[in-house]
C-alpha cells in the first residue's frame, strides 16, 4: 500500500503555474527520486508535501488521510520529515541536541517538570540522550556528539541534517539534494547510507538529486518533472531511454 | 533516579550550600547594620535588575528575539501588586507572596495579549511592536483613575521595619535565586531547546515538528511573568510607582544589561546587571558626567566585544574547579612525566 | 471645516515627522539598523540653530545652513566612530543597535552638559500672516513645514534614482556584497546615507524651531520615536512611505488631541502602528519578501 500519494497536486505563485497536475505516489519503504532540469519545481513539491507553501489544488495522502492544511510541524509529527538544500542546522548548538530537537513532540514531560527537574525529566532526558547516541551512531557522527554543528565540516553537516529529520520518526523522508557538493567517495558512502536507513528505519524516501549516477544507482522508482508537470516515471531504464526525459534535458524537440 | 549522575547531584547541593552561605552572610551583615539601609537598598535593586535581566534573557538570549517593551510587563506586575496589598486588608507577610504571584500573572496575560498577535512578526518589526505596546501600557496607566494617573501610587508598605530590616531583602534574594536556577533549567529542558531551536532557525525548528508558535508564546509568557513578579518586589521596595518609571528607557536598561554581559549567558546577565546598578550610584560624586561616561563604556563595549562581555558562556563552580583541578593534575602529570625522563 | 483645518494642522506637524522618518528610513534600508541616535540628531540640528542665531546673532540664513551643515557631518562622524567597526566585522545586529542607543544617551547627556537641562526659547524664524483659504485657516509654520517636506521628498526621490550617490545607496541597501563586488565603495555609500538622513534631520529641526518656541537636550527621543514609528507605518526603506507615515501620523495626533484628549495621542499613534503592522507586516508602502526554502 501506497504510504504517500499526492493527486493532481498544483500551485500558482500569482499568475505563474508552477506545478500542474502532479500525481505520484510512494510504496512502504521505497526509494523514489525526483528529477528534472533546474526550475522544474522539485523543491516546490517538497514544500507542498511540508505546508511550507500551500497547494492552490489537489491533495496529499499520507497513509490514505488527506494532509492538506495542516501546519508544518503537525505534517513532520505525522510522519513526512525533510532536510533542506541549503542545510539548515541549528549551528550555534551541538550536534547532540540537534537531534534531541527533533524528538521534542516524542517527549512527554511537562515545562514544569523540567523547570523544577522532576523524575520525568530524567527519565525521558535519559531515554532521549541514549536514543540520540544511537541515531548518530548510524551516521558515525557520535564522537562529534558534544561538538557544535557548525564546525562539523560540509559532508557530516550534510549527514547530521538526515539524522535530526529521523529523529523526528518519520514514515517518509524527504532529502532535498542529499549528494550536493559531496565528492565521488562521499557520495558513494551517502548511498549506502541511505540503503541502510531505509533498511534499518523502514522508512520510504523520496530524493531531490542531479547526480544522475546518485539516483539511477539508488532509486527503484523515479519520477521526473519539468516545467511543473510529470513528464516521465518509471524504473531507471524506463526513464533514461524515454525521449521524453531526454529532450527536457537536452533541450529542444 | 534514573538518568541523574552523582556529579549533578554533588554539583546541586554544592551550589545551594553556596546560596545558603552567601544569604546568611549578607542577611547577618545587614540585620547587624554592618551594610546600612543605603547599601541594603541597592543591593535589592541590584537583585531586582538581576531578576529582570534574567527575565528578558528568556526572549532575547534564549528565543533570539528583540524586545524593546519588558518594563511594560514590570509595569503592570507592579501595579497589580501594588494595588493589592494596598486596598486588601491582610497583614503584609500574607498579602505580599499573594500580591507577588498576583504581579506576575496579571504581566503573564498581558504578555499572553501582547504575544498572539506580536510573535506572528520577527526580528525588528516584533521589537518595534513590543516598543509600542510598552508605550500604550504607560500611557494607559497614566489615564486610568485606578492607578491614580500621573501622580502614580504611594504609600506602598515595605516588608522592612525597625526590628526586620532583612524582610524585602530575604523575598528578593531567593526570588533572584530560583529565577536564575529556572533560566538554567529551562534552558537544558525539552521546553528550553524547542526555543533555542526556533532561534536558531525558525524554518527547521517547525520542520522539526516544533510548535513554534506555541514555544515562543511559552517564553514570552514565562519571562512577562518573572518581569510581572519583580514589578512587584520593586514597588514594594521602593514604595512609590508612577508610570514614568517604566518607559522606555528603563526598557532599554534592562535589554542593555541582557546584550552587555552577553546574549544568551545568564551569568553574563547577571554581572552586567550588577554593575550597571552599582556603576551609578558609585559615580553619585559626578552626577554630570555619569551617564555620558556610562554611554562611552557602553559603546566601547560593544565596539570591541559585540557580542557582550562573556558571549554565550557561563560560569559554572563546578567547572570551574575541574578545569583548576585539571590544570593542577596536568602541571603534576607533567613534571611526573619530566621527572621520569 | 474644522475638521479639514485639523487635518491640514496634522500635516504640518506630519511634515517634520515625515524628514526625520526619512532618515531613520535611509539608514534602515542600508544597514539594517533602527538608528535610536537619530531623533537625537533633531536635538542636536535645533541648538546649532539656537546657537548660531541667538548666541551668537547670525543671519537666520547662515544658521539653517549652518545646521544642516552641522547635522550632515555629525552623522558620518558618528558612523564613522560609532557603527563603522561593527558594521566592517558584521557583528550581531543587536549589538549595533545597543550602540545606537549610547549614542543617543550620549548625545542627550552631552548637551544638558553644555547648554543645561532647562529649555531654552526660540525667537520666531519664518513668519508671515495667515493664509484664508475658503474659511480654513493657514498658519505660516504649516504651509513652510509642509512645502519644504514635499520639496525634500522630491530631492531626495531624485538623488536616489537619477544621481550615481543614489544609485549606489539603493545597489547596497539590496545586496551590499554584490554592490562591492560591481566596483561600488560601500562604506562611503553607507556613510553618505548616514549623513544625508542627518541633514534631513536638520531641516526638520529647523522646521521643528519654526514650529514649537522651546527645545531641550531629551526633545529628541519622544520626537525620534514617533519619526520611527512613521517611517515602520509607511514601509521602512521606502521614501514616498516614509512621508506617507509622516503625514498619517501627524494627522491622526493632531485628530486625537481635537477630538479624543491629548492624553492618549501616544496610546493611539502606537495603536496605529501595530494595527497597521498586524494587516500588513511590511508597512504600508514596503516591499512583501519572504524567505526561500
Amino acid at each position: 500500500m501506497s504510504v504517500l500519494e499526492t493527486k493532481n497536486l498544483g500551485i500558482a505563485f500569482g499568475g505563474l503555474q508552477a506545478l500542474q497536475d502532479v500525481h505520484f505516489s510512494i510504496e512502504e519503504g521505497e526509494i523514489v527520486g525526483l528529477i528534472g532540469p533546474n526550475g522544474a519545481g522539485k523543491t516546490t513539491v517538497f514544500n507542498l508535501l511540508t505546508d511550507v507553501y500551500i497547494p492552490t489544488e489537489g491533495v496529499i495522502e499520507l497513509d490514505g488521510k488527506n494532509i492538506v492544511g495542516k501546519k508544518t510541524y503537525q505534517i513532520t509529527q505525522n510522519g513526512i520529515a525533510r532536510t533542506f538544500q541549503n542545510i539548515r542546522l541549528f549551528k550555534d548548538i551541538s550536534v547532540i541536541d540537534n537531534v534531541k530537537i527533533a524528538m521534542n513532540y516524542q517527549m512527554k514531560y511537562s515545562t514544569l517538570s523540567g523547570i523544577f527537574r522532576l523524575p520525568s525529566y530524567w527519565k525521558e532526558e535519559k531515554a532521549v540522550t541514549d536514543r540520540a547516541h544511537e541515531l548518530l551512531k548510524v551516521f558515525r557522527l557520535d564522537e562529534h556528539a558534544d561538538d557544535l554543528a557548525k564546525n562539523l565540516p560540509y559532508g557530516q553537516q550534510r549527514k547530521l541534517e538526515i539524522a535530526r529529520a529521523l529523529a523526528a520518526n518519520p514514515r517518509v523522508l524527504l532529502l532535498d539534494e542529499p549528494a550536493a557538493g559531496m565528492n565521488p567517495t562521499e557520495t558513494r558512502e551517502l548511498m549506502e547510507t541511505i540503503s541502510l536507513i531505509r533498511d534499518k528505519f523502514k522508512v520510504a524516501i523520496l530524493l531531490i538529486e542531479h547526480d544522475m549516477n546518485f539516483v539511477m544507482g539508488i532509486c527503484e522508482h523515479i519520477v521526473v518533472l519539468d516545467y511543473g508537470r510529470i513528464i516521465a516515471e518509471g524504473s531507471a531504464e524506463e526513464v533514461r531511454n524515454n525521449p521524453k526525459v531526454i529532450a527536457a534535458y537536452l533541450g529542444g524537440e | 533516579m534514573p538518568g541523574i549522575s552523582k556529579k549533578k547531584i554533588l554539583s546541586y547541593v554544592v551550589n545551594l550550600a553556596i546560596v545558603l552561605l552567601l544569604y546568611v552572610v549578607i542577611s547577618t551583615l545587614i540585620s547587624r547594620r554592618i551594610i546600612n539601609s543605603y547599601y541594603s537598598d541597592i543591593i535589592n535593586m541590584m537583585l531586582i535588575n538581576i531578576i529582570l535581566a534574567v527575565s528578558l534573557n528568556l526572549v532575547t538570549g534564549l528565543l533570539g528575539q528583540l524586545v524593546l517593551g519588558h518594563a511594560g510587563f514590570m509595569l503592570v506586575g507592579a501595579y497589580a501588586a501594588a494595588l493589592f496589598t494596598l486596598n486588601v486588608k491582610l497583614p503584609l507577610t500574607v498579602s505580599f507572596p499573594i500580591a507577588l504571584i498576583i504581579g506576575g500573572l496579571a504581566a503573564a496575560l498581558s504578555g499572553l495579549i501582547i504575544g498572539v498577535p506580536a510573535l506572528r512578526l520577527r526580528g525588528d518589526y516584533l521589537a518595534i511592536i513590543t516598543l509600542g505596546f510598552g508605550e500604550i501600557i504607560r500611557v494607559i496607566a497614566n489615564n486610568l483613575t485606578i492607578t491614580n494617573g500621573a501622580k502614580g501610587l504611594y504609600g506602598i508598605e515595605s516588608l522592612n521595619s525597625r526590628h526586620n530590616l532583612t524582610g524585602m531583602f530575604t523575598y528578593i534574594f531567593f526570588i533572584a535565586v530560583f529565577v536564575i536556577f529556572l533560566n538554567f533549567t529551562f534552558g537544558t529542558s525539552r521546553h528550553g531547546r524547542a526555543v533555542i531551536a526556533i532561534r536558531e532557525d525558525e524554518i527547521a525548528a517547525e520542520a522539526s515538528g516544533i510548535n513554534t508558535t506555541y514555544y515562543k508564546l511559552l517564553a514570552f509568557i514565562l519571562a512577562a511573568f518573572i518581569a510581572g513578579v519583580a514589578g512587584g518586589l520593586y514597588a514594594h521596595q521602593i514604595g512609590l510607582i508612577d508610570p514614568s518609571k517604566f518607559d522606555f528607557n528603563r526598557s532599554t536598561e534592562i535589554l542593555v544589561m541582557v546584550v552587555l554581559g552577553g546574549m544568551g549567558s545568564i551569568t553574563g546577565s547577571i554581572i552586567s546587571a550588577g554593575v550597571l546598578t552599582i556603576l551609578p550610584e558609585a559615580l553619585r560624586g559626578f552626577s554630570n558626567y555619569r551617564m555620558l561616561l556610562y554611554s562611552i563604556v557602553l559603546i566601547c563595549v560593544m565596539l570591541f566585544r559585540p557580542t557582550g562581555l562573556l558571549g554565550r558562556s557561563e560560569f559554572s563552580l563546578m567547572g570551574t574547579i575541574e578545569k583548576i583541578r585539571n590544570a593542577v593534575g596536568g602541571k603534576k602529570k607533567k613534571t611526573a612525566a619530566k621527572k621520569e625522563g | 471645516m474644522e475638521f479639514l483645518s485639523q487635518v491640514i494642522n496634522g500635516l504640518g506637524i506630519g511634515s517634520i515627522y515625515a524628514l526625520v522618518a526619512l532618515g531613520y528610513s535611509m539608514v534602515y534600508g542600508i544597514v539594517q539598523l533602527i538608528n535610536f541616535a537619530h531623533g537625537d540628531i533633531i536635538m542636536v540640528g535645533a541648538y546649532a540653530v539656537f546657537v548660531i542665531l541667538v548666541m551668537m546673532n547670525l543671519p537666520l540664513w547662515l544658521a539653517v545652513l549652518g545646521s544642516i551643515l552641522f547635522c550632515g557631518i555629525a552623522g558620518v562622524v558618528i558612523e564613522r566612530v560609532a557603527y563603522h567597526r561593527l558594521l566592517v566585522h558584521d557583528a550581531p545586529r543587536i549589538s549595533l543597535l545597543i550602540t545606537a542607543i549610547g549614542v543617543s544617551i550620549f548625545l542627550q547627556n552631552l548637551y544638558q552638559l553644555l547648554f543645561g537641562s532647562d529649555p531654552k526659547s526660540m525667537p520666531k524664524m519664518f513668519t508671515f500672516a495667515p493664509l484664508q483659504l475658503g474659511g480654513i485657516q493657514l498658519t505660516s509654520s504649516t504651509i513652510i513645514n509642509i512645502s519644504v517636506s514635499v520639496v525634500m521628498m522630491a530631492g531626495l526621490q531624485l538623488l536616489v534614482s537619477k544621481m550615481k550617490i543614489g544609485k549606489a545607496m539603493r545597489a547596497t541597501s539590496e545586496d551590499a556584497g554584490a554592490a562591492k563586488l560591481m566596483g561600488i565603495n560601500t562604506n562611503t555609500t553607507i556613510a553618505f546615507t548616514f549623513g544625508i538622513g542627518s541633514a534631513l534631520a536638520a531641516v526638520g529641526a529647523v522646521l521643528y524651531c519654526n514650529t514649537y518656541p522651546q527645545i531641550k537636550p531629551v526633545m529628541g527621543g519622544l520626537l525620534g520615536l514617533k519619526a520611527f514609528v512613521a517611517a515602520v507605518l509607511g514601509g521602512i526603506g521606502s521614501i514616498p512611505g516614509a512621508m506617507l507615515g509622516g503625514y498619517l501620523l501627524g494627522v491622526a495626533e493632531s485628530m486625537t488631541n481635537a477630538y479624543i484628549s491629548s492624553n492618549l495621542t501616544d496610546a493611539v499613534v502606537f495603536g496605529i502602528l501595530i494595527i497597521v503592522l498586524l494587516v500588513k507586516p511590511t508597512g504600508l508602502l514596503g516591499k512583501n519578501t519572504r524567505e526561500k526554502v
